[in-house]
């Protein structure tokens, strides 16, 4: 079993209304040094019978076609060593 | 044989009925739509309704855009075939590329649910012949991923082709250059963020006085009698 990280970030020039309530938010707990935040999603994919030559390709497809909107989102693949835990 | 109106029903649809409603109001044949059967049963024009199809548990529209009827209705939109998007309907043609852009989260975070006037930038499409240019409508929005946006150069073009279907007199959401509504080059696909099918009516629809104007509450219903007429003269 081959394991997969996509994450994925809104563009830096879309506004991220869901981060900006998150950096308003922290200071009110005292976190005083942050200066940016930006939420994305990360998608960890467990994929069977894959093919370690094509494991990139194939997680880059699913990101283009599905896990990401390219128009306002960056995504990026790791590819998890063969016996690694979540990293 | 009137007009047929196609809609579609996704898991999570909510305005389906309403749009149905609203074909049926102008004298259309309404005809209802299943996400998993490809076929289109011959209608002349398609509306794909508010709600939260698939939960828009991914991104609004994301999950939609790769349903059985989508396959054939991006084929039939791009042969011509006049195609609505309302709301989420708007996310699920941006999703599926039939419309540039995208829309994100709220500026506020909150869901708005709210009578708003747009003003009618592009009456030149299938979907708005009925209305005059610059005309101000008064139609409801509820939404919480309602802010269109695109980088600057999809923008510059959208403006510049004419591409600007409606915009917000009063930005409610943060939308990019006021942006309420798209049409395609064509003419015959376009996304909208209000509801007009909620605004067909004077009992149901947001009938009232704004600054002294008068509000019939059926301010949407040009989107309905516009359609029927295209097809009517096609």
């Amino acid at each position: 079993m081959a394991r997969v990280l996509v994450d994925v970030m809104l563009k830096p020039e879309i506004l991220d209304p869901q981060g900006q309530a998150v950096q308003r938010a922290l200071p009110r707990m005292g976190f005083d040094s942050v200066t940016n935040v930006r939420q994305g999603k990360r998608f960890e994919l467990e994929l069977a019978d894959a093919d370690p030559a094509t494991l990139r390709a194939t997680a880059e497809q699913m990101a283009e076609k599905l896990l990401a909107n390219t128009v306002i989102e960056d995504f990026k693949v790791t590819v998890l060593p063969a016996d690694a835990e979540s990293a | 044989m009137p007009a047929r109106i196609g809609v579609v029903t996704f898991p999570g649809t909510l305005d389906d009925q309403q749009a149905l409603r609203a074909a049926a109001a102008v004298g259309a044949g309404p005809v209802e739509l299943w996400h998993k059967d490809r076929d289109l049963h011959q209608v002349d024009a398609v509306v794909l309704p508010g709600g939260f199809s698939y939960g828009d548990y991914l991104r609004a529209g994301a999950i939609a855009r790769f349903s059985p009827v989508m396959d054939t209705l991006i084929d039939a939109a791009r042969g011509g075939l006049p195609v609505l998007g309302i709301c989420n309907g708007f996310q699920v043609l941006c999703e599926a590329h039939l419309l540039e852009g995208a829309m994100i989260r709220n500026g506020d975070l909150h869901f708005i649910n709210r009578d708003v006037t747009v003003r009618i930038e592009n009456n030149r499409t299938a979907w708005t012949s009925d209305y005059e240019a610059g005309a101000e409508a008064v139609i409801p929005i509820k939404n919480v991923d309602g802010r269109f946006v695109a980088d600057e150069r999809t923008l510059d073009t959208l403006e510049a082709e004419g591409r600007v279907l409606a915009r917000y007199l009063a930005n409610p959401n943060g939308a990019a250059r006021d942006i309420a509504g798209i049409t395609n080059a064509a003419g015959n696909v376009v996304g909208l963020m209000p509801h007009p099918e909620y605004a067909i009516d004077e009992l149901t629809g947001p009938a009232g006085f704004i600054e002294n104007r008068r509000v019939p509450g059926t301010d949407g219903l040009p989107f309905f009698t516009s359609i029927l007429k295209s097809l009517v003269s096609a």
